[in-house]
């Protein structure tokens, strides 16, 4: 089985700690507030402004001068405050944000990040993702694991424009949760019913099994979709 | 008496000339300062060079000097691919120059600019395409990058409220850049939503000072200032 686009963002939120200040980049990395566990306080940041982003509001309760960094309506939770953007990347660039959750286009070996231009596109934008890959301790990827034609994003070097080298942590898919090291990769979880060999069949880059290596734990509609072959 | 109220946006934005450079607040909708671009677009100066987060859409905010073709040159952090499209054609023609940054690079550079600072080190961007060019230095072992002070003849920025002082608060996330704008450039016209008697704003809740503020003019929100069916994009 391989874990849905909510399944990578649940088994992020397992490792967000209680007292963590977190930016989540667009993508998979924006689902993981549902999946926070309850009554655990978790300050998220969004760069224009914001720390302690809640829920998208409901239909009617959206007020038109609060969105987060996607344009997105959203709401803020008790405890909450806002800012200017000086501030907000001073948050992140100074190391106070703990945790960036954040999307790639490609992740090297050694922790390189490529996540800000594809190989085909001409316009370039890079928004906040630099600073949050230089300046954030934790750098997480959320991402699946392979491109949508099956080819690995997990590689011994990157090919695109990098965003940061040696920045990346640790990377969840929808296949496995990966360390970063000094020694190069390390397999820490496999999707549930997958075999590691499966995994490193589509990872670009050698993956060493780590001894406690073991299957995600996942309820199981986050895990509904079955591998071909 | 100080009486930094102007009556309309035209009068507000009318020295405004061809070649200048001009920062603009807002990030999405929020803080965009929609009627004085409008005003601007109106009043026609040329050949500006525009500093924004990005490149706003065809219909609001800054991407509609894009589609009147008064803007030369951009410096900014995000570009929606899929919104501003006049943008995007003139930059991929060669008719207008980007200067890409890093959001908080950005920011900085702002900041530096109001705070009389002559630039900074950044680790951001080292060893990337971004820091192409640039002067960097090592320091306490880690490396950095050069970056210098970003100065404007004008800020257009938005607020909700303003006493005639050129005091300013936000709401919520019309924050963002603002503030930062407001300290960078020899001319700031602050757009607002209402504007209220000297006291009625309590010192402890101006986010903006007035001593950064030249202008201010009360507008009616742009209706992209109000809540957006299907979403704030």
């Amino acid at each position: 089985m391989k874990l849905t686009r909510e399944g990578i963002a649940y088994r992020v939120a397992r490792d967000l700690p209680e007292g963590s200040y977190v930016n989540l980049g667009v993508g998979i990395p924006s689902l993981v507030p549902s999946y926070l566990p309850e009554g655990c306080e978790i300050f998220v940041h969004s760069e224009n402004g914001l720390l302690g982003v809640g829920a998208a509001p409901a239909a009617g309760d959206e007020d038109p001068d609060l969105v987060n960094a996607s344009v997105e309506y959203t709401t803020l939770l008790p405890g909450a405050c806002v800012f200017d953007h000086a501030t907000s990347f001073h948050m992140i660039r100074g190391g106070h944000v703990t945790h960036s959750v954040i999307g790639a286009i490609e992740v090297a070996a050694n922790g390189d990040l490529a996540n800000w231009q594809m190989p085909d596109e001409s316009l370039p934008s890079v928004g906040g993702a630099m600073d949050l890959a230089f300046g954030v301790r934790n750098v997480f990827v959320a991402m699946t694991h392979v491109t949508s034609k099956g080819e690995p994003k997990i590689l011994s070097a990157c090919t695109c424009p990098l965003t940061a080298p040696r920045c990346v942590r640790r990377i969840y898919t929808d296949l496995a949760v990966i360390d970063v090291t000094p020694d190069g990769l390390v397999l820490r979880e496999v999707a549930p019913g997958l075999d590691p060999a499966a995994v490193q069949a589509q990872t670009g880059a050698p993956l060493r099994i780590a001894d406690d290596c073991r299957e995600m734990d996942i309820p199981a509609g986050f895990g509904g979709v079955r591998l071909r072959a | 008496m100080i009486d930094k109220t102007v009556a309309s946006c035209a009068e507000a934005v009318k020295d405004v000339f061809d070649g200048a450079t001009i920062m603009f607040g807002g990030f999405g909708p929020p803080g965009v300062p929609a009627r004085l671009i409008e005003a601007l677009r109106e009043q026609g100066a040329r050949n500006l060079t525009a500093i924004h987060n990005g490149a706003g859409s065809d219909e609001f905010g800054l991407g509609i000097l894009f589609v009147s073709g008064q803007v030369r040159k951009l410096v900014a952090s995000f570009l929606n691919r899929g919104k501003a499209s006049a943008f995007r054609d003139q930059y991929l023609k060669g008719e207008v120059e980007l200067e890409l940054l890093p959001q908080g690079t950005l920011a900085e550079r702002i900041r530096a600019a109001g705070a009389g600072i002559g630039g900074f080190y950044t680790p951001t961007a080292v060893g990337t395409r971004l820091a192409k060019g640039k002067e960097t230095r090592v320091l306490d072992g880690r490396e950095y990058v050069f970056e210098r002070p970003l100065h404007a003849d004008f800020a257009f920025i938005k607020a909700h409220r303003a006493d005639r002082l050129g005091n300013l608060c936000y709401r919520l996330a019309m924050r963002n850049f603002n503030p930062v704008m407001a300290s960078a450039a020899k001319v700031v016209i602050a757009e607002v939503d209402e504007i209220v008697p000297v006291g009625a704003l309590a010192p402890d809740g101006i986010h903006t000072p007035g001593i950064f503020v030249d202008r201010v003019v009360q507008v009616e929100r742009h209706p992209r200032h109000f809540v957006k069916k299907g979403g704030a994009q």
